[in-house]
This record gives structure tokens, C-alpha cells and sequence, in this order.
């Protein structure tokens, strides 16, 4: 573990080089280490793959005494009760109209349509990390069969809901917005709503699972296509 | 809720707190003033919250309409600032009652004016904060900039004195920078040579500055990275992508990214950037965390010790 200077009122610390979920439950354990510890000085966190920002408020803290709080909240992390994070099922319609790449990456794969749809089920994702947009969560890890690189030129406009791979991450677009994954199919929960409480549906560490619903599901509950 | 009513909204005029704190776990971002230091001002003027909702108003072009007795403060960027016909002076409190007309004209020097009014603008927080960040939709007036027609709820409340800063204490705006850099991140990716040149280069401003970042062009540096994962970016934070072109983050910027990024510009310095405009020039020079420290504290004991002269 490396704590280094992000800025004058950050620190990031370094984890790991490479993600995993063992890295993951760990920068988990320091999120909740640190908001117990030092309440009063941390503004916000953010956790990503491997990595935690640790932003303070420079009225309240300074540099010196946040890095020895710091040092402390990091050490004997394993001892942390930290929440295995919530499962959460999050329903798709997957089809060619609801997912207009899906032909690509099975043609990429050498496989069929229903089975670029099958691996995307049967692994169990976890949020690694929240950010790009309100409501963006980055899942990993895809299957390397249906890993499929960003496209060489972005979309203008992806829909709300959209499920997309980029590489061996997947997420679910929380508003429409321009972007580079491949899209597979729609999810009808929003992602980020911020008339509700709690405004997203995940939160970092918690564990995600995909499943197939039909058209007729999909509107249902309150997809639009 | 009366207070004032928007004729003409001017180009970019936001409504801000300091801030959107916590709620960096939802992807939602910081926004708040771009110029932190002027912000600041206008509240103590009028007594305000340090919290208090101001509006930030980006190029000028502002006109509103008093609804309510009320005293306002004009800070930052040199803009020609009317009650009704007449010229006001900028970081002097005012009177103004029903039926006034507040017209701030587009600035000279420096690029954001905040104008603060006693007790704030009434604003409901959306995640704690009223800070309007435009790409999220959120905060200020349904998350979108001032429009003709809008109302700006506030307070009827008079100062009982008025006052004005001096003109030595007030910052001065230019169309050249140097910015305090605290070296930071993957700083030690870039070779020496690299570093050399980003510490002994000046930069331009491009035409592509806006809350999100500011856009420098100039000597290209390059960093040995081959490929990060994406982690957190905090404020002031300089990102370099691949065409080796220097990226200030701002106040809204996406809280994560996958580039390399060298430091981060101090915030009293970042507030100073702001305030430049497309062609403007800076420098960059890297200061120790120590220095850093000691330019908060003694910036934080000069503004407090910085008395307020009465009209």
C-alpha cells in the first residue's frame, strides 16, 4: 500500500497494481475505517479499481495531520468489518434491437447470440467503482470470451438503461449521453434518480448479477424503447 | 417567494454554494464557485453564511429586477455593474428596493463576477448543496443555468452599514498567471526531462476552458505510463492525455479518469485560472506540500485580518 500526494487537500492511495475483489473488499474496509476514524476532517472519498482519493477540507485539517489519521485508519484492515456488499439483480432485454452490438462481439467471438446473452449472466459482477457520469457504476469482470474493446467511434446518443461491455468491464448507462461501449441490451432500473432515496440502485463493493427478461417484461417495468 | 426576477440571463450565471461535498460515492461531482477567493468575499460583505448561495456569473450580461429591499455586493471580474442608470462600484455593498433594475455588463478584466445578496439566494439543496453543475442536471434552478423569466428567491434584509474593500486588498486580474503546482500522482512517471519542460514552459489557455477543465496548449510532455487504471481526480489536478497537452480538472470534472496525471494546482491558484481567459498565458511552478501549507495559512489569517472599510 502506497499513500501518495493527489493534491493539497488529497491523498490517493494505492492499493494494488491490478484490481480484484480481494483489492476491492480491501479499499472497502479502509472507506468504512476512515469515515469511522476521521469523521470530521474527510470531505469525500473515492474508491475505484485500486485506488482510494481521500479529499479533506483544508479549514477544518491540514496535510500532516490527515496523512498520520490516514496511516492509522489504514493499518490492521483485515480486522474491519466491512460489508460483503449487497447481491443485486438487475433485469435486461437482451436483443438485437435493444442491443444493436451484440451481433459484432458474438460474430468476434465465433459464437451465437444467445451465448454472448448466456456469459453475460452467469458471472456475478462487482461495482469496482462509481464515476463518469451520476449513477455510472463500473462492473467487472466480463467473461474474455465477450470482452470487446471500445468502438473506434463513439456513439452521439446511448439510451437510459443501456447495458454495455467496453473491454472486461460492463455497466448499465444511467442517463442518455454520448459513449464508446458496446451496447447489448436495456436494463428498465434506473441507475440514478435523484428524486429518490436512495438515489442509485448499487454502491461500490456490492455484487451484481444480470437477468434476461423479455420485451413485454421490459415494459412492464417501465422500459421504453 | 419574491426576491428578484431574471430579464437577461447573460451567457453562463449559476447559482452556488462552496459545494457538493459526499456525494462523490454517487459519481456526482464538486461544482461550487470557480473562484473561491472572490466568492468568499462577497459573503463576508454581507455578513452571510460562508455557505451562502451566490450567483456566479461567467462573461457578464446579467440584468435582474429586485422584487424586495434588499443589499447586494458585486465581487470578482472588472464589469461595468448599473442600479437602474446609474454606475456602481464593484466590492461595495448596496441598496437596492422593488422595482430596481441590476445590470452587470460583460467584464474587462478577469472572467467570473459573484454577486451576493443578504442572507443568499433561497435555494433547495439537492445532495446537500445548491452548487448548479449543468452535465448532471442538478442544483440551482432544475439543474440548468439562469434563463429570462427565472426567480431568484431571497430574503428582504438591509445592512444596517454599508462597506467597500480597499482597493489595494482586492485581486487584481491579468491575462497571465503563474500557478503553484504540488507535485502528486504519477509525478514520478514523468522523467526529469519531461518535468523540465512542463516547470519551464509557458501555456496558453485554449478555447476549450469550461467548469470541467481548462485546456492549455503549449510544449508537449509525455509520461513513461503505458496504460492506468482509472481512479479519483481531485481538484486541480493536471491530467495529460496521450497528445501530451496539459488539462487543468475544475470544479466540474468527472470524478474519475484513466490519465496520468503530474500534481494538482493549489486552489487559491486554480481560482486565479478561472479568472483568465482563451489566450491568456501561465506558468507553472512546483512548490513543496510544506510551502502549500504555509500560502493556505497565511492566505486564511490575511483575509481575516483584511478589514472591511465603511462607506
Amino acid at each position: 500500500m502506497r499513500i501518495e500526494i493527489a493534491g493539497q487537500n488529497a491523498f490517493i492511495v494505492y492499493f494494488a497494481e491490478q484490481t480484484s475483489a480481494a483489492v476491492s473488499a480491501q479499499i472497502q474496509a479502509a472507506v468504512t475505517n476512515i469515515l469511522a476514524t476521521m469523521p470530521h476532517s474527510i470531505v469525500d472519498l473515492v474508491p475505484s479499481y485500486a485506488s482510494l482519493l481521500v479529499i479533506f477540507d483544508l479549514d477544518r485539517s491540514d496535510h500532516f495531520a490527515v496523512k498520520q489519521q490516514l496511516r492509522a485508519a489504514l493499518t490492521n484492515l483485515d480486522g474491519v468489518d466491512a460489508s460483503a456488499g449487497d447481491l443485486v439483480t438487475l433485469p435486461v432485454y437482451y436483443s438485437e434491437e435493444s442491443g444493436p452490438d451484440l451481433e459484432t462481439i458474438a460474430a468476434n467471438a465465433n459464437i451465437g447470440i444467445d451465448d454472448v446473452v448466456e456469459i453475460h449472466q452467469q458471472q456475478e459482477y462487482r461495482v469496482y467503482a462509481i464515476g463518469f457520469a451520476p449513477g455510472f457504476a463500473y462492473l467487472g469482470e466480463v467473461d474474455e470470451r465477450i470482452a470487446a474493446p471500445r468502438l473506434a467511434t463513439p456513439r452521439q446518443k446511448v439510451p437510459r438503461g443501456a447495458v454495455a461491455i467496453a473491454d472486461r468491464q460492463t455497466a448499465v448507462y444511467p442517463a442518455i449521453s454520448p459513449g464508446g461501449w458496446n451496447l447489448i441490451g436495456l436494463c428498465p432500473t434506473r441507475m440514478f434518480d435523484p428524486d429518490k432515496t436512495p438515489s442509485m440502485p448499487v454502491q461500490v463493493g456490492d455484487r451484481i448479477r444480470f437477468s434476461a427478461i423479455s420485451r413485454d417484461e421490459f415494459i412492464d417495468q417501465g422500459g421504453k424503447l | 417567494m419574491s426576491g428578484f426576477l431574471v430579464r437577461q440571463p447573460g451567457l453562463l450565471s449559476l447559482l452556488h454554494d462552496r459545494g457538493r461535498f459526499g456525494a462523490h460515492k454517487l459519481g456526482l461531482t464538486t461544482g461550487g464557485p470557480l473562484d473561491g477567493v472572490a466568492f468568499d468575499w462577497a459573503n463576508r460583505m454581507l455578513a452571510n453564511d460562508v455557505n451562502a448561495t451566490c450567483l456566479e456569473i461567467s462573461f457578464g450580461g446579467l440584468v435582474i429586477e429586485a422584487q424586495l429591499d434588499t443589499s447586494f455586493v458585486i465581487t470578482g471580474a472588472v464589469a461595468p455593474c448599473k442600479l437602474n442608470q446609474d454606475l456602481v462600484e464593484q466590492w461595495c455593498t448596496h441598496d437596492i428596493k422593488p422595482g430596481d433594475k441590476l445590470e452587470i455588463g460583460f467584464t474587462s478584466a478577469g472572467s467570473r463576477c459573484y454577486l451576493a445578496v443578504s442572507g443568499g439566494f433561497d435555494i433547495e439543496p439537492s445532495f446537500g448543496s445548491s452548487s448548479t453543475v449543468l452535465r448532471e442536471k442538478i442544483g440551482g434552478l432544475k439543474g440548468d443555468k439562469l434563463q429570462a423569466g427565472d426567480q431568484l428567491p431571497c430574503i428582504s434584509k438591509r445592512l444596517s452599514t454599508h462597506c467597500y474593500l480597499a482597493a489595494a486588498d482586492r485581486p487584481k486580474y491579468s491575462d497571465f498567471a503563474r500557478l503553484r503546482v504540488v507535485p502528486g500522482y504519477q509525478q514520478a512517471e514523468f522523467s526529469p526531462l519531461q518535468q523540465w519542460r512542463f516547470f519551464n514552459s509557458e501555456y496558453r489557455l485554449s478555447e476549450r476552458c469550461d467548469r470541467m477543465g481548462f485546456r492549455l496548449e503549449g510544449e508537449t510532455v509525455h509520461s513513461d505510463m503505458v496504460g492506468m487504471l482509472s481512479e479519483g481526480i481531485c481538484h486541480g489536478a493536471i491530467q495529460i492525455p496521450a497528445d501530451g497537452q496539459p488539462i487543468v480538472l475544475m470544479n466540474d470534472r468527472q470524478t474519475i479518469g484513466g490519465y496520468p496525471k503530474i500534481g494538482a494546482v493549489i486552489p487559491r491558484d486554480t481560482a486565479t485560472l478561472s479568472q483568465l481567459s482563451p489566450g491568456s498565458r501561465v506558468r507553472f511552478d512546483a512548490i513543496s506540500i510544506e510551502e502549500a501549507h504555509n500560502i493556505h495559512c497565511l492566505e486564511q489569517a490575511r483575509f481575516e485580518r483584511t478589514s472591511l472599510q465603511p462607506c
